[in-house]
């Protein structure tokens, strides 16, 4: 008893000091998080547009102001687009932007021909087994993914492990050459981002009522039609989320085009990069970053729409 | 469809396929020769290696510090935010921080990175602070995507969460901050855990965005990776690894023990 009003006590003390403060508790509570992001997440992408059209100069920080004073005193707004016409003229830019588009699509399809199956297996298959392969699923997650991706680098280069086993079983007679080459980049993408599509697809799958697959065998359907005609409609919004969280990542991915890709892979997320620490032009590489937030906008709707459906069911 | 033998077939292929780097990893760590053809016999050598290497140790206590800031502050933030998308009721600014809650999580790591950079060096100009990057800058980074998980984490478990119970403490004259370290807190703790977890690992792996918001002496454990293992494998690098994946064994099969406990 006497705890509870202690207790009690100290909260009305607490309250009692915020508000004369000034603050009312859910005020506060609304407002940190608000502007904590609003600081930290969207200024800084207006920050970006603003560079992306200043020209880049030798000076800290290397780009020209937007606002100049005039000579009348007053404020000048000076900006160019000359840094969109650099990406449009300069094939390199054109050619990793569709490289990026490439990669990140072959990725996704190879992920979902590997990944539904995968998440059908898992959603059919009884407790407590069913728990057990979504922990196998998810657990990669949680080591490192840099990690992850470096493993491969001992198994696909030209004396690593792989070649090592096919060579000894006599399945090829030269060692394979993909290290350093865009069949690694797909191999790490698939790799790191198999997950992504198996957890939107199983949360589907599951909730796949048998009866239908029970009536549609007994009206003579042979099981491929039924899958086809039944199975794959009804996942459609677990296809597009899972395939949209593959395809969003893939295209902006860094580390695994720097560790697996040779210098031929382009890819728009290391052309960044390398924009911004090697050739240290900040206004080049906020261009690139605007076109590549372009191309996400239709797949995060996308992605968006089919989460919402897949609520609703 | 019919339970035949192409499903097993391409699951295990699957797991085999997830699986088999990891393993790769482990077992080359106790390799005694630095080439993975080459089967030089068991060995702990790269351990000995591993825990002798200044740079690595010191890049691993800078990343540890930095993940329990910033999965401790990015835990108090999106809970708070998570609160407000599903607790609030009709709030002004709904639709905004739902928006900056969910886009971060798609958002391509070299944006995200590049972005917060800007914002840095333009604020440094405009009113001194943060003053130079480092430690800092990288927990304010990790902090902005990690609380983003944390708040679509409790969010879910809020969303499935009886508010009767809320509302009831409420009824009988609890205060809002009391019936939410009361009822709220405890009911929601487990979600805090796991959004906590998540952003500390998100945290101790991130390469790209802290090596954007990063200044000179604050190299981040995966930044030291990233600079040995570019040049080609490594094996303290395998031993680093393993020791990682026994770590998150151990910690997921006592949570799962636990989460199984509370279940039955």
């Amino acid at each position: 008893m006497t705890e509870a009003v202690q207790r009690s006590g100290f909260w009305r003390a607490t309250a009692s000091v915020l508000r004369k403060l000034g603050f009312s508790g859910r005020g506060l509570v609304i407002a940190v998080p608000t502007l904590w992001l609003l600081l930290f997440f969207l200024i800084p992408f207006l920050v970006v547009l603003k560079i992306s059209v200043a020209e880049p100069m030798i000076a800290r920080p290397p780009y020209s102001p937007l606002f100049v004073r005039g000579p009348d005193g007053g404020w000048d707004i000076r900006y160019t687009f000359g840094n969109y016409a650099y990406l449009w003229q300069d094939s390199l830019y054109i050619n990793a932007y569709i490289s990026s588009i490439r990669i990140a699509f072959f990725s996704t399809v190879f992920a979902l021909l590997i990944g539904y199956p995968m998440a059908y297996y898992i959603a059919r298959s009884p407790e407590p087994k069913r728990s057990l392969l979504l922990l196998l699923i998810v657990l990669p997650f949680w080591t490192s993914f840099l990690l992850r991706v470096y493993a491969w680098i001992g198994i696909l280069k030209t004396k690593g492990i792989l070649n090592a086993i096919l060579l000894k079983f006599g399945i090829i007679s030269e060692p394979l050459i993909i290290m350093q080459t865009d069949v690694a980049v797909y191999i790490g993408i698939v790799y790191t981002y198999l997950p992504f599509m198996i957890l939107p697809l199983y949360a589907n799958l599951v909730k796949l009522d048998d009866a239908l697959l029970e009536a549609s065998a007994d009206l003579g359907a042979n099981p491929v039609t039924t899958f086809f005609r039944i199975t794959l409609p009804l996942s459609l919004p677990g296809i597009v989320a899972g395939s949209m969280l593959v395809f969003i990542p893939a295209i902006g991915e860094f580390v695994i085009p720097a560790l697996l890709g040779g210098p031929d892979t382009l890819m728009i997320g290391k052309v960044l990069w390398s924009e911004f620490f090697s050739n240290r032009d900040w206004p080049v590489a906020s261009a690139v970053a605007i076109a590549m937030l372009v191309l996400l906008v239709i797949p995060i709707m996308l992605l968006r729409l089919a989460q919402s459906k897949q609520e609703e069911a | 469809m019919k339970r035949g033998f192409f499903l097993p077939f391409v699951a295990i292929s699957g797991f085999l396929f997830l699986y088999i780097p990891i393993a790769s990893l482990i077992v080359f760590s106790f390799n005694k020769s630095k080439l993975v053809t080459v089967w030089g016999g068991w060995s702990t050598k790269w351990y000995g290696e591993l825990f002798t290497d200044p740079q690595i140790l010191g890049a691993a206590w800078i990343s540890l510090k930095i993940g329990v800031i910033s999965a401790s502050l990015a835990t108090v933030l999106g809970t708070m935010a998570a609160l407000v998308l599903t607790r609030f009721g009709r709030v002004r600014v709904r639709g905004l921080l739902t928006g900056m809650v969910t886009a971060p999580l798609v958002m391509p790591e070299v944006i995200t990175g590049l972005s917060l950079l800007l914002l840095f060096v333009a604020m440094e100009a405009l009113i001194g602070w943060p003053g130079g990057r480092g430690v800092m800058t990288i927990i304010i980074a990790h902090t902005t995507f990690c609380m983003a998980y944390v708040a679509v984490v409790v969010q879910s478990r809020l969303a499935d969460m009886d508010d009767s119970i809320e509302e009831a403490a409420a009824d009988l004259g609890a205060k809002p901050l009391r019936v939410f370290f009361d009822i709220t807190l405890p009911m929601i703790a487990p979600a805090l855990i796991s959004g906590w977890l998540l952003s500390f690992t998100l945290s101790l792996d991130d390469l790209v965005v802290a090596s954007f918001v990063s200044g000179p002496g604050a190299s981040t454990l995966p930044m030291v990776i990233f600079s040995k293992v570019r040049l080609g494998v490594s094996p303290d690098i395998n031993a680093l690894a393993t020791l990682i994946v026994v770590a998150v064994a151990i910690g997921i099969t006592i949570s799962w023990f636990f989460m199984r406990k509370k279940v039955t």
